[in-house]
């Protein structure tokens, strides 16, 4: 380093190219061990785990101590795939997947809208929305399992003194009920978020926008398909991909609040694969079913990403 | 270079080299774990136990027999955890390769898991024989797998029957009314007709074990058993077909409270504590509950009694017991060995029986001891002779979630009762 210093080098030329590449070298050390520290974390928590499942997937694994485990290739893959239990439940994951999304989507948007209004403390408005995120799932679950409850539930008692319900209803009781009680439940928790990703987007329009469009006499409705909407299309993307993506996992609010139950009515992939895995010892098939949900993941987001991209491209 | 073959071949290569290395230090086998990780120790040092939190002896319950233990043994210390029962089987399942718990309670339900795949240690050898003959009758048989011993028995437990004396009365009924199911059913049919509650049975039928606790009770009452001769699950016979409609029509006579099917064991006392519950299967712990005045409306006004006879005439108890095992994994499996002679023993169990039963036969005989808690030891004494057990199968949990998925399935109306216990027994029994 010191001859760099010492030697005068003129402006523009680049040093010698013996002391450039030392430099180079210097720098590269320097940046090894800077990197180090994250490459170990990334390989041992992320990588290393990625890969043994994909190991322990090809094999039959049926003990979390087990020494004899016959190689299976893909025949964990094959009894996963010709499982019903796993096509139900991939089907109440779609569903919860696509309903809660959608949801979360209108009502952020809708949320957005509000909080991006002028009005008189808007930061209060904003800092409170954002509680429901702030509360952990496994909070949220017991809480909500508790307003759900069949017989000292909030919920059955609002609807009693509406006189909407002439009795307590058990509504995690049955199946299709308690799935969408618990998508209720995810969506109160998420649209914060959902809605706090569009708000930063709404902001980043330009004021001009709205007033040329009011000069050129536009209403609301077109202001918000010709302007807002497409000018929302990145914030947008960014949240149906995380959100799908999340939904698709989705597994604490399930354990917290239904297990499952009622007759498997809200057991969905991920808590299938946690059943299979842990609860049955069947890791071999645990772990083909973990990278199958990888897989739909992928293929969901890259279908999302084109989807937009190609709408994105054509409004604007 | 690429993005993709950035992000993709040098991890890859990496992450394959890792593998390959992890692979090597363990022999080869893909769970990394070898035939045993296990070590005697020294008979010292810190003993990791895993209790679970419950109705009966309770937490600060644990902590003084620690502090007792630790009292009497300064060179071992204990460190108890608690998790609910529901999350119990996973967390000993995902600690047992890493050896983090010396101690583990284990329910009556998973010994023949733990024992074929290696999870809980051999006891056999450390059991003394006296014990065969002076542990209550099957009680040391809680964990045993394969003519091995692999936990001490801990509190054994059952369900008991549980009535609210005043709601009994208030339709001129009394105990004796109730010692069959149908009779029971009759005395409900009145409390419901007089508009006392809405519902006078309560179950703890939600997707869980506790339904299948539940269930056991019934089928023995009806005269059934769980599985045929060759182990396999077999509730499709006319009795295991007869108690779950028993139970459907419980619901749809409306006299067993549809929201059952959303309860565990606790939402059955707290609707029994606020008196809106005139009948319920409960264990044995619960009337200390029931008996609470900080938290229960009917202290001194629940009955309890040995669970009601079916059409066979038989009243079997379930056999909810749990015992104390040692993980294979342990380091430490002589201290831990002290801790559970500590737990199981005779002294320290009594100390707990007023919400707790203890597992040793003379404890019934002490005037002193059952004085504590005189109904619960006069109902379950009577019922821990006649117990009936859920099967001892390697893969128990599989098999009893198929039935409590079915069980359910016919109790929400959405099957038939043959329907749903074919479809369960074909669930179980796929290899």
């Amino acid at each position: 380093m010191s001859t760099v210093t010492n030697t005068p080098v003129p402006d523009v030329a680049a040093p010698p190219v013996g002391k450039r590449r030392r430099r180079l070298e210097n720098h590269g050390k320097l940046a090894f061990w800077l990197l180090l520290p994250a490459a170990v974390a990334v390989f041992g928590v992320i990588v290393y785990p990625i890969l043994r499942t994909l190991l322990i997937s090809f094999f039959q694994v049926d003990s979390v101590l087990a020494v004899d485990t016959p190689f299976v290739g893909l025949g964990n893959y094959a009894s996963a795939l010709a499982s019903p239990g796993f096509w139900a439940s991939m089907g109440r994951t779609l569903y919860f997947t696509l309903t809660s999304t959608a949801l979360e989507l209108v009502l952020g948007l809708g949320l957005a809208a509000l909080l991006n209004a002028p009005m008189k403390f808007r930061w209060l408005f904003r800092a409170v929305v954002v509680v429901p995120w702030a509360v952990p799932t496994i909070v949220n679950a017991a809480m909500w399992k508790g307003i759900f409850n069949a017989e000292y539930g909030a919920f059955n008692a609002v609807l009693l003194q509406l006189g909407l319900i002439d009795h307590y209803q058990a509504w995690l009781g049955d199946p299709f009920t308690s799935l969408n009680m618990v998508i209720v439940a995810d969506v109160w928790k998420t649209t914060p978020l959902v809605a706090f990703f569009l708000l930063a987007g709404l902001t980043s329009i330009p004021k001009e926008l709205y007033e040329a469009a009011r000069l050129d006499r536009a209403g609301w409705p077109r202001m918000f398909r010709s302007i807002v909407l497409p000018l929302l299309v990145p914030s947008i993307s960014i949240v149906v991909v995380l959100r799908t993506v999340e939904a698709f996992k989705v597994f604490d609010i399930i354990y917290g609040m239904t297990r499952g139950g009622p007759a498997n009515g809200t057991q969905t992939i991920a808590y299938y694969t946690y059943v299979t895995a842990f609860s049955d010892q069947n890791y071999g098939v645990g772990s083909a079913l973990s990278y199958l949900i990888v897989m739909v993941i992928l293929i969901l987001s890259t279908i999302y990403l084109r989807v937009l991209r190609r709408s994105g491209m054509s409004l604007v | 270079m690429n993005i993709i073959s950035l992000l993709v071949r040098k991890p890859l290569a990496i992450g394959a080299g890792l593998l390959a290395g992890a692979l090597a230090l363990s022999g080869c086998s893909v769970t990394g774990a070898g035939p045993s990780g296990g070590a005697t120790g020294k008979g010292t040092g810190t003993v990791h136990a895993l209790f679970m939190k419950q109705a009966g002896y309770s937490e600060d319950d644990v902590a003084k027999m620690v502090g007792e233990f630790e009292k009497k043994n300064p060179d071992i210390d204990v460190e108890p955890t608690f998790v609910s029962y529901e999350a119990l089987h996973d967390k000993i399942v995902t600690a047992a390769p890493a050896g983090t718990y010396d101690v583990f309670l284990t329910d009556v339900i998973w010994p023949a898991e733990f024992a074929s795949k290696g999870i809980a240690a051999d006891l056999t050898g450390r059991i003394p024989g006296s014990w065969k003959t002076d542990v209550l009758g099957g009680a040391l048989d809680t964990a045993k797998y394969e003519d091995k011993y692999y936990g001490v028995p801990l509190f054994p437990s059952t369900k008991l029957f549980y009535y609210n004396k005043d709601l009994v009365a208030s339709v001129g009924a009394s105990e004796k009314d109730l010692q069959t199911w149908d009779g029971v059913l009759k005395v409900a049919e009145k409390i419901k007709a007089k508009g006392k509650v809405e519902f006078p049975l309560s179950w703890s039928w939600s997707q869980a074990e506790a339904l299948v606790c539940d269930y056991a009770q019934l089928l023995g009452a009806f005269g059934g058993r769980f599985t045929a001769d060759d182990g396999k699950l077999a509730v499709n016979s006319p009795e295991g077909v007869a108690a779950l409609q028993w139970m459907m029509d419980s619901i749809h006579g409306g006299l067993s409270n549809p929201s059952s099917t959303t309860f565990l064991e606790d939402d059955v006392t707290k609707s029994l504590a606020q008196g809106q519950t005139a009948f319920a299967l409960n264990w044995e712990s619960t009337l200390r509950d029931l008996d609470d005045p900080s938290i229960s409306k009917v202290v001194g006004k629940i009955g309890v009694m040995q669970t009601p006879a079916g059409p066979s005439g038989d009243r079997p108890g379930v056999n909810g017991s749990m015992a104390l095992s040692i993980g294979s994994h342990s380091k430490n499996q002589d201290a831990a060995w002290k801790f559970i002679e500590f737990m199981s023993s005779q002294e320290n169990q009594e100390k707990y029986a007023a919400s707790s039963m203890p597992s040793w036969k003379s404890s019934y005989d002490k005037p002193e001891v059952t004085k504590t808690n005189p109904e619960v030891f006069k109902a379950a004494g009577a019922q821990f002779d006649n117990l009936i057990s859920r099967p001892a199968m390697k893969d128990y949990n599989r098999a009893s979630q198929a039935l409590q998925v079915e069980l359910q399935n016919a109790l929400l109306g959405k099957k038939s009762a043959q329907q749903a216990m074919d479809d369960a027994v074909a669930a179980a029994n796929k290899e």
